[in-house]
């Protein structure tokens, strides 16, 4: 069934036209987004408000080590680095605490990057934000970079995938019923709670150089904090705990986006009341509703 | 000119303070990250805008704003949260919806222009202080803030209402286990946290100036200092206040485009030894 599903929507670029070529490439995109929140918030029972950042932080780095010169694959696997590196810094901050605290630890941090990001034109452009200059050569056709941020996409997903079925994932999700438990059974949790942490800004990190090259241009609204409730609002979609949701609420989240913004510019206001909604009616997700419904 | 910075940094401090004793009180008490405060700060510097404005009277505006944000608040917990009580992180998410709710609506309403909310004439010009002229606002503003701190310090720790507020920040349960009625303390203190947004932004409306994105600016500084604070912690609101404030100033002397870091880097130190703040303890 996956490979079926990975053949249509590998011939997506044949049927569609580029407009909607785009919007599929900007699903795909944020599914990885919204999947590597649910690794932290699925699996090690953590839930982020900083990946729009760390995600951002990718794209900043992608675009501004393009510009000095860098080749793109390189300047792409730099943006990833640099979301590990700062992955590390807010993990090794935040994994210690949990709960609402964890969230608004790592929104503050967050909000923190979109400062500096505001702040300091002489790198970041500040609110104008950064052109690029990535989608040349072999990158022009929108078509190609759509199979690029499919198979990477896919990849990526197959990684998450294992990673959750790992021992590893499995200790994480024991942490996340009784982190007291498994650390008497002499796990080191803070130790494991990091490494999912630093996994999961790995991913966005990954998702935001895709991005770059996407967009091919950077502003703080990338990094502010619209992004990161994006970001986790599609994996509670999705349903938390479940990696492929992430398709699912990217999907949806997005298609929402493009639907609304065709009648009107107020898309902050419906993604505000869509968080409302979905926190008031279905904080299990579409599939935790469904499967309410028919039970 | 250090004193002039000084004084820059301690004014800021103050309204830092008077923002975030409205968060940290909220947090504290009702456990509820409110992340639409910053939100209810802008739509109190509007509503100070607008009723001060109008009137004339900045005083009219400021009572005007407290009310206007005080009732928002009361709508936001009686018509949303109290649908996901006890859940947290639901409650959070609630509060961030509402918040971009809101945002969206001021632009709609005050578009993108940048407002300052109008001050008496008693209250413009310079004073001098320290051997330095300084704008006597903003010496208000120190002056609201030290006031604030030490009415919400005698409430806190002279009155009836104060205790429980206390009694709830350490033990919700066994509070409500000796017969309090936490839902009515409750609703005031949301509607307290709330008001006190709403006085931070019609002072601060009037020397930041209000513009669609304050809310998000101050909000990252009211949670800078609730988290150096601790949660529900007044006299940590104030030390944490003092810090963000005075190395935000001196930050942005020094390295303005860095100011950032000068500011958040201790807070990240400070959390890498003491993850629940000065004064807190885990939720």
């Amino acid at each position: 069934m996956v490979l079926a599903g990975l053949l249509a929507l590998a011939g997506m670029p044949l049927l569609l036209p580029s407009y909607q070529l785009g919007i599929a490439s900007e699903i795909l995109i944020f599914s990885v987004l919204a999947m590597s929140v649910n690794l932290l918030a699925g699996y090690a029972g953590r839930t982020p408000l900083c990946h729009g950042a760390i995600f951002g932080t990718s794209t900043y780095v992608v675009i501004i080590a393009a510009a000095a010169g860098v080749p793109v694959w390189a300047a792409c696997l730099l943006g990833v680095a640099a979301a590990g590196g700062l992955s590390v810094v807010f993990g090794i901050i935040a994994v210690r605490t949990s709960g609402v605290y964890f969230l608004l630890l790592t929104l503050a941090l967050g909000l923190i990057i979109w400062g500096i990001c505001l702040r300091w034109t002489g790198v970041t452009g500040g609110e104008n934000g950064l052109r690029g200059d990535l989608r040349q050569g072999w990158l022009a056709d929108p078509r190609r970079l759509y199979w690029l941020i499919l198979g990477v996409g896919a990849v990526l997903t197959f990684a998450m995938w294992r990673l959750v079925r790992s021992p590893f994932g499995l200790t994480l999700r024991a942490i996340k019923d009784s982190p007291s438990r498994m650390a008497a059974l002499g796990h080191n949790v803070p130790a494991h709670l990091l490494a999912a942490f630093v996994a999961s800004g790995l991913f966005a990190g990954a998702a935001g150089a895709l991005y770059a090259l996407f967009n091919d241009f950077v502003s703080p609204t990338t990094v502010a904090l619209p992004q990161s409730v994006e970001g986790l609002l599609m994996a509670i979609v999705g349903g938390v705990g479940s990696i492929l949701g992430g398709l699912v609420g990217a999907f949806v989240l997005i298609a929402l986006e493009q639907f609304v913004s065709a009648y009107t510019e107020r898309w902050l206001s419906v993604l505000g009341l869509t968080a409302i909604a979905i926190m008031l009616f279905a904080p299990q997700g579409l599939l935790g509703l469904l499967k309410r419904k028919s039970t | 000119m250090l004193g002039f910075q000084l004084l820059n940094g301690l004014t800021f401090a103050a309204l830092l303070f008077v923002v975030a004793s409205g968060f940290t009180l909220v947090f504290g008490l009702l456990r509820i990250v409110n992340l639409a405060h910053g939100a209810l700060y802008l739509l109190g510097g509007y509503v100070a805008y607008e009723v001060g404005g109008r009137s004339g009277s900045f005083a009219l505006g400021v009572v005007a704003a407290m009310l206007a944000v005080a009732l928002a608040g009361l709508a936001l917990d009686r018509g949303l949260l109290r649908f996901v009580k006890g859940q947290d992180l639901r409650q959070v998410l609630l509060t961030v919806g509402v918040g971009l709710v809101l945002n969206d609506l001021f632009l709609v309403v005050w578009g993108g222009d940048a407002f300052t909310v109008p001050t008496p004439e008693a209250l413009q010009g310079a004073a001098v202080v320290m051997g330095v002229f300084y704008p006597k606002y903003r010496l208000f503003v120190l002056l609201a803030g030290v006031t604030i701190f030490v009415l919400l310090w005698l409430v806190m720790n002279r009155t009836r209402y104060g205790a429980l507020i206390r009694a709830g920040v350490d033990d919700a349960e066994m509070l409500s286990a000796t017969g309090v009625d936490q839902g009515r303390l409750f609703v005031i203190t949301f509607m307290l946290g709330s008001a006190l947004a709403g006085l931070g932004g019609a002072m601060g409306g009037a020397f930041l100036s209000l513009y669609p994105g304050a809310d998000a600016e101050i909000l990252v500084f009211s949670l800078a200092v609730v988290i150096i604070g601790g949660r529900g912690s007044l006299e940590g609101a104030a030390i944490g206040a003092l810090l963000i404030g005075l190395l935000n100033t001196f930050g942005q002397v020094w390295f303005p485009e860095l100011s950032y870091f000068v500011v958040f880097g201790p807070m990240a130190l400070l959390l890498a030894f003491r993850p629940y703040g000065l004064f807190g303890r885990a939720a």
